[in-house]
């Protein structure tokens, strides 16, 4: 096998694990997208458009409540600002790229590719084809998340509530910081990113996310700053 | 503004905080200290997402401490950091929060 599909097999399989909260999430976005009444078309046009479940779903809830259009976009936006952290991350990794690549590769850029391409990405820096990883993580998420928006679209909320499904989703990014859970300098910024989460939660703008994720790297960098003087 | 002029301007701004780092960043132009403090992105990310889903209810106020959510949370941190296994992560936090809801 070639390395270009050997590894967009392995994105294809490090991604799926993570899939778990995907599935579900994608058919209760598709079925909330009928029930409040944006229509099959325009529920199933904002997983290829905007294509990011958390704005997608902001969106729509915003504009059903009445919010103004610049509301529901400057909110679905600002949700989606974390994407500027993880690009910066993976830039360090994709610089050789032709812009073409680099315009396609980002549109596959969520938060699931991100998580284990980036990982795979700092094992393999000396891989030419490292970003058939993401491309592997990238498209496999990106067909499921049509697939599912359409199973919603089609029959509606099939998953049962009592399964507390949506809870997979906390559990699925938690599950992705282990590699981190015996470091103390990331535990500190793991819990205060998500203690400040707490607090900011009713800020402007769904602007919680990228406000602890500032803060927390603000923090980090001051405690290196410092620690280097002393 | 009519619904998909809306949806496609989201859009663009979605698929330009995707591009924007990507296409901008020149990483030789990075130093120690950026690299350092970009390697804690996840950490910084990841529980901005987590913890409200966890910690908070619909209602935006905090849940109890016998949430079967926590329950979930705690057994995951444990055997996360006993397996350093994604899936028997993501496994056992959901049985142990399907055990709390089922059971009790």
């Amino acid at each position: 096998m070639s390395k270009r599909s050997e590894n967009l097999l392995k994105g294809f399989y490090d991604v799926l694990p993570l899939l778990l909260p995907v599935v579900p999430f994608g058919i209760i976005f598709g079925a909330i997208g009928v029930e409040l009444g944006f229509g099959p078309y325009v529920t199933y046009a904002t997983s290829i458009i905007i294509f990011s479940g958390a704005s997608q779903i902001v969106f729509f809830q915003l504009l059903s409540n009445g919010a103004s259009s610049l509301v529901a976009i400057t909110s679905s936006s600002v949700i989606s600002t974390r994407h500027l952290l993880y690009g910066a991350v993976v830039a360090q990794y994709l610089s050789k790229l032709s812009i073409t690549w680099k315009i396609f590769i980002s549109y596959l850029l969520t938060d699931q590719a991100f998580a284990v391409s980036q990982e795979y990405f700092k094992k393999n820096k000396d891989d030419d084809f490292k970003h058939y990883h993401l491309l592997g993580s990238g498209l496999t998420l990106w067909i499921i998340w049509q697939i599912t928006t359409i199973i919603g679209i089609l029959l509606g909320s099939i998953v049962p509530d009592e399964l507390g499904l949506t809870f997979t989703i906390p559990l699925t990014f938690l599950a992705l910081l282990i590699n981190y859970f015996r470091k103390l300098d990331h535990l500190f910024v793991i819990f205060l990113s998500g203690f400040l989460s707490i607090i900011f939660y009713n800020a402007p703008f769904k602007s919680y996310i990228i406000l602890s994720s500032l803060i927390s790297l603000i923090a980090i960098y001051l405690f290196y700053k410092l620690r280097k003087k002393a | 503004m009519s619904i998909w002029i809306s949806m496609i301007i989201a859009g663009i701004i979605n698929y330009l905080t995707r591009l924007g780092s990507v296409l901008l960043i020149k990483p030789e132009k990075l130093s120690e200290n950026t690299k350092l403090i970009l390697s804690f992105v996840p950490s910084a990310v990841f529980p901005a997402i987590i913890f409200p889903a966890v910690f908070l209810n619909e209602t935006n106020t905090l849940v109890s401490l016998n949430d079967p959510k926590i329950a979930g949370f705690i057994v995951a941190i444990i055997v996360g950091y006993l397996s350093k296994n994604i899936i028997t992560t993501i496994i056992a936090g959901l049985i142990s929060y399907w055990l709390v809801i089922f059971l009790f």
